[in-house]
């Protein structure tokens, strides 16, 4: 078959067209990473979630270990049901607690993850039973204020 | 007075029925070129050379304007995180502005202005010179010969202009944040790749841009193959095709996003 000039040229458009989403795809979007369906399941009971959103991180010391795969509300116990997925390559005690944080002043919410002692790792559908809620700014502050009340009160 | 009334009204409702006949012609016009694309696959030569001119000569403006819109964004994005310590998240601000909506988006517009208001000319002049009508003279299929294959051209072209738009303008984001100014390289990469999600984002700006691709280059066939045989017909049918691509982008990409990026 006879090649022309404008075979190459398309060919040269194509290829930068390919690498330009190979590079989207694995330079920034990072294709490597706990992919959706990898991993498995976990949930944890929280009193309050504050601002946790489903996609976010779940981190241990700081490091990505997996993410929040759904939120949903227990209607029998009142708290929220929250089910994250966790790499396969990280075992976790049974005993670790979760604790939903906030990272910076303003930034997202994620659920932290401290290991515990127990000798048994947990598996799919386990409970993480040590749970701690976001910190709500209002409750904080409404009881700072109670407490310097009462101090005040006190000292008279 | 009464007859300024009636002429006025008269006026709105032609064109509206005028816009909604156009529309009807636009689907019409849509089905007979999918329903004629099996010539391109027979005769490849004939797609190849419209992503040629569609795609390869439009790479040079999507290239500089990639990178540039990707300069801007890290200098103005640097100067509005700083305020908020967060310079770090520069990466995912300038990711996320490309991948989800500059990319597709800017580069349709320019795809439109460059590609769409030639493949109009073209087909215009074609049209008026009575080439296309020749061609059913001589048993040639215009559909099939011509309209097609730079149906497909624009519509394969369109999604790899808007992947090397955002990779350019990541690039160009990473010479000012990184390069020039000194945002750490460590925290730019990993934060962008943290939060830019493969399917949510960059999947949906490939979709969003094969979307236009197939919106623009029907635009702009189209109005070719309806102009009025005339040099002025020409002239008025390539400014209607880089005015209505433009809305249509516009407009798509906002249904589009709303579909795409609501809740979570």
């Amino acid at each position: 078959m006879k090649r022309t000039t404008v075979d190459l040229w398309v060919g040269v458009f194509v290829t930068a067209g390919i690498v330009a989403l190979l590079v989207l795809a694995l330079k920034v979007g990072n294709a490597t990473s706990v992919s959706a369906s990898d991993g498995y399941l976990v949930f944890g009971e929280f009193q309050n979630i504050g601002g946790l959103k489903p996609r976010a991180p779940v981190k241990s010391a700081g490091v990505v270990v997996g993410r929040v795969e759904g939120i949903a509300f227990d209607d029998q116990k009142f708290t929220a049901k929250v089910t994250m997925r966790l790499a396969n390559t990280y075992k976790f005690p049974k005993d670790t607690s979760a604790s939903i944080l906030t990272s910076g002043l303003l930034g997202e919410q994620y659920v932290g993850l401290d290991a515990g002692g127990d000798t048994a790792n947990l598996k799919q559908g386990d409970e993480i039973k040590l749970t701690q809620s976001a910190v709500v700014l209002e409750k904080i502050i409404g009881q700072f204020l109670y407490g310097k009340a009462s101090e005040g009160g006190g000292a008279k | 007075m009464i007859g300024t009334v009636d002429r006025g009204l008269r006026q709105i409702g032609h064109k509206v029925v005028d816009g909604v006949w156009k529309l009807g012609a636009i689907a019409r016009f849509a089905w007979y070129i999918l329903s004629r694309s099996g010539e391109c696959a027979r005769r490849v030569q004939l797609t190849l050379n419209e992503i040629y001119f569609s795609g390869t000569l439009s790479l040079i403006i999507i290239i500089v304007s990639g990178l540039f819109v990707g300069l801007v964004l890290g200098l103005q994005g640097y100067e509005t995180l700083k305020r908020y310590g967060s310079a770090e998240a520069l990466g995912t601000l300038v990711a996320l502005a490309l991948v989800r909506e500059l990319g597709p988006v800017v580069s349709a517009l320019l795809f439109a202005s460059r590609a769409g208001s030639a493949i109009t000319a073209k087909i215009g002049i074609m049209k008026s010179t009575e080439q296309l009508s020749a061609m059913e003279m001589m048993a040639v299929d215009p559909f099939a010969r011509v309209l097609s294959p730079i149906f497909w051209g624009g519509v394969i072209s369109m999604p790899l202009l808007a992947a090397i738009f955002s990779a350019m303008g990541i690039f160009g984001g990473y010479l000012i944040g990184v390069v020039i100014i000194g945002v750490d390289s460590g925290a730019f990469w990993s934060q962008m790749q943290a939060n830019v999600d493969l399917r949510d984002d960059i999947w949906n700006g490939v979709i969003k841009s094969f979307v236009f691709g197939v919106a623009v280059t029907l635009i702009a066939l189209f109005e070719g193959y309806d102009t009025p045989p005339t040099a002025e017909g020409v002239s008025y049918a390539v400014t209607r095709t880089v005015v209505t691509s433009a809305l249509v982008i516009l407009a798509l990409d906002f249904v589009l996003t709303s579909f795409m990026f609501t809740g979570v």
